[in-house]
């Protein structure tokens, strides 16, 4: 073994460079206040080693980005744990970049000779930002498309060459592929390849003019080695602790639904240690965003480069430490004041609760037998009738009817309620309260309309209070029958239980028993139909038809009040219509049994 | 503080914090890489998760001479790649040829040996890959004995549905092997 090792010093002078590595001097001996250069440099070695093996997974472009990151997350062994991983660190760095930079001003290991390493240091700061950046895009998510755009839009907004800037860096005119294969170029090969070479450069410097000491020393010097390494070991355990808490506790990095250009994302923010910026920007209108975007900014940097200049004056010191101090409270009271506005935002509430429902939802979805078709998953979601069922129902259909009192969405309309309530249209129970003599003639059913004071309403107040306990039990079945022809998921098996009643029930309306088939038509042709064809009442077809055009004589004919004929007048395409009447009905993708994760 | 200590417990101390400062730095760093190798093993994970072998209608029997030339067809099945599911997209070929009425073989159309495409040359009769030259009779075989395939074509089971179509049981087999062994 010895023999091995000198064989090897003789080749490579490792025995020195070690030496040299473990035994610097330590002036005052080891402190807990120097291990955050250490931290970051085993934080970045973190990034760099999840980087690369998330690199194997990821496929940039944005057919392939967020269905890529979905999978690292949710079906590769581990993923999950290495994407919050790769996503925590990250955080994790920006506070050890604070903390490190405190550090070094504080002590005054910014001055003379050392100005160069403090601009390497502000350069990695700098990159570092970058890299949170261009990663937060890479998923193709909701959150990071909208917030990334924000950014680029901002380059937009330099004099003269801004729109061409904005252009070379998504690579077009708009986002697409080419924005994700130059930001993971950037992210995975040209920002990391400038850390480690002013990495590098950083180390040299910081060895050549050694620790600057924090005044006054409180022990004779050491070296590096055992104490301040051990020092640092620890710190790093720390980091990492700190980092693995969030990962367990959030399940790995967040991964919201897939962009969508055509779906608005009111959650979208930056990352939390850009928020700052993106609260500063609030407070410039206009014309004027170019100061807060980036004239402002640059000027703050500006100033913290020129610290070591500054810091030559008699003065100076205080004013590097009273200035890092105001930067610092500056940026946190941002931070703050946008945290406040969005806590109370109702907007922007509803916004993350829609965005962790969908989120939720296409999880659900790209397990499904279907899986994710090669168009993407977006198209998952757009269609999704659990998901734009509401949207499409709020857009189009609240402004007269209600979904269980709200707009479909769970909001409460303004304008007064002229058409039914369709919250579980057809089903048994619906139609029982149409039937009931109590609410016929109520909003939620036929009371905002014109055929409030029509045959069918009377009918149901004046013959229907006054039946039987036989009738009744007639009626029942009636209703049993008729919610039958609707075919409801979430009644297929009472469907299947009452399949005699329901057969009675048939008899009763097609035998005119119960006086339906007086107006309506049931089964069989009957051209002195005046009410809706109750043959596949509330089934897809049906709802597909009227919806189309309610003025169809299948329908209300002439006699139809306010509702448009969405599909006839194409106001509406075939398949938005299909996406509301499969809401309307329960029909959506479940998962047979829901998988915890 | 040390200086009070002898040279001795001094070198002892040095070394157990050296000693736990090593493993703390390892044990951190094994952390990352624990994670990222996981990840990277994964495919071996989902073994068998692959498209399984189902039957496949591949053409109409009278899409195949009836003088047992062999045809080539695509298998045209669903595929779930990593993320993306297609539901008909070609996941591989087959070379199809009649051996009566109502009857027929397939054979894949991979080189046992290393994996190429192997072409039917008609002006022969038989298949030629044409990466290491391996030549393969009509019915699979391999014709001369120092041939580089280690096994004869891969042959697929058939089968005739109502009448006329050829159904296949697609499968692709591990080449390089002298007996067949699924891939999957």
């Amino acid at each position: 073994m010895k023999q091995f090792l000198d064989w090897l010093d003789h080749r490579t002078g490792y025995r020195k460079l070690t030496h040299e590595a473990l035994f610097e001097n330590v002036p005052g001996g080891s402190r807990w206040r120097y291990v955050w250069g250490s931290t970051l440099t085993f934080t970045l070695t973190i990034q760099f080693i999840t980087g690369i093996f998330l690199w194997m997974a990821y496929s940039p472009s944005s057919q392939t980005a967020w269905e890529s990151v979905n999978y690292i997350q949710n079906e590769m062994v581990g993923g999950w744990f290495l994407r919050g991983l790769h996503h925590y660190t990250a955080q994790a760095m920006i506070i050890l970049l604070v903390l490190h930079l405190m550090q070094v001003i504080i002590d005054g290991a910014y001055k003379a000779p050392r100005e160069i390493n403090f601009w390497f240091g502000v350069g990695l700061m700098a990159l570092t930002m970058a890299l949170g950046l261009t990663g937060y895009l890479l998923p193709w998510d909701q959150k990071g498309y909208w917030a990334t755009k924000v950014a680029t839009n901002i380059a937009a907004i330099t004099p003269v060459i801004g729109a061409d800037l904005q252009r070379l860096i998504i690579g077009g005119s708009d986002y697409g592929h080419h924005t994700l294969t130059r930001f993971f170029a950037l992210h995975a090969g040209v920002l990391p390849g400038m850390i480690v070479a002013l990495l590098v450069g950083h180390i040299y410097l910081f060895r050549r003019h050694g620790l600057t000491a924090a005044e006054p020393k409180l022990k004779p010097d050491e070296a590096f080695f055992p104490d301040q390494v051990l020092k640092d070991a620890v710190a790093c355990l720390a980091v990492l602790a700190a980092v693995l808490f969030l990962i367990i506790r959030h399940h790995g990095a967040e991964l919201s639904a897939p962009a969508d250009p055509s779906e608005a994302y009111s959650a979208a923010r930056p990352e939390w240690y850009f928020l700052f910026l993106f609260q500063l920007l609030k407070y410039f209108p206009g014309k004027s965003e170019i100061i807060g975007a980036m004239i402002l900014p640059s000027l703050l940097m500006g100033i913290v480069c020129l610290m070591p200049f500054l810091g030559r004056w008699r003065l100076g010191h205080w004013f590097n430490l009273g200035y890092l101090a105001a930067m610092l409270a500056g940026a946190g009271l941002l931070t703050l004041l946008a945290i406040a506005e969005d806590q109370s935002n109702p907007e922007y509430q509803r916004g993350v609760a829609s965005a962790a429902l969908e989120a939720e939802r296409i999880r659900i979805l790209a397990k499904s037998p279907t899986g994710i078709p090669p168009t993407g998953a977006v198209e998952l979601l757009r269609n999704d009738p659990f998901i734009q069922g509401p949207k499409l129902f709020s857009r189009n259909c609240s402004s007269c009817h209600r979904y269980d009192g709200h707009d479909g969405t769970g909001l409460v309309v303004k304008d007064p309620q002229s058409g039914s309530d369709l919250k579980g249209f057809a089903s048994r129970d619906w139609l029982t309260g149409l039937l009931d003599p109590a609410k016929v003639d109520s909003t939620n059913y036929f009371g905002g309309t014109k055929f409030k004071d029509t045959k069918m309403v009377k009918f149901v107040k004046k013959d229907i209070a006054a039946y039987s306990a036989v009738e009744k039990e007639q009626l029942k079945k009636v209703i049993l029958a008729l919610s039958a022809e609707a075919g409801l998921k979430t009644q297929r098996d009472a469907d299947q239980r009452d399949i005699a009643a329901i057969e009675e029930g048939r008899k009763l309306i097609e035998n005119d028993s119960m006086r339906c088939t007086e107006c309506h038509q049931f089964r069989k042709p009957a051209d002195d139909a005046t009410a809706p064809d109750l043959t596949g009442y509330g089934s897809r077809e049906w709802l597909v038809g009227i919806i189309t055009n309610p003025k169809h004589e299948m329908f209300y004919g002439k006699r139809n009040d306010r509702m448009p004929a969405f599909g006839k007048d194409q106001v509406l395409d075939v398949k938005t219509i299909g996406l509301i009447a499969d809401w309307l009905r329960g029909d959506w993708y479940e998962p047979k049994a829901v998988s915890s994760r | 503080m040390s200086n009070s200590l002898s040279p001795e417990s001094n070198d002892r101390r040095t070394f157990c914090k050296g000693a736990l400062a090593a493993c703390i730095g390892g044990g951190v760093t094994l952390i990352p890489i624990g994670a990222g190798i996981s990840v990277w093993l994964d495919p071996l994970d989902k073994k068998g998760s692959g498209s399984e072998s189902t039957a496949v209608k591949v053409a109409n029997l009278s899409a195949l001479p009836k003088d047992g030339v062999p045809r080539k067809f695509s298998v045209i099945a669903r595929r779930t790649d990593a993320w993306t599911t297609t539901p008909e997209t070609p996941i591989g070929a087959v070379y199809l040829l009649r051996t009566g009425d109502k009857t027929v073989e397939a054979l894949n159309v991979v080189c046992p040996h290393a994996g190429c495409f192997v072409d039917y040359l008609p002006s022969k009769g038989s298949y030629l890959c044409p990466c290491h030259n391996s030549l393969f009779a009509l019915d699979g075989k391999i014709i001369d004995p120092n041939s580089p395939s280690p096994r004869a074509l891969d042959h697929l089971r058939v089968e005739i549905r109502n009448d006329s179509e050829v159904w296949v049981e697609f499968k692709n087999f591990i080449s390089g092997h002298s007996e067949q062994i699924s891939q999957s």
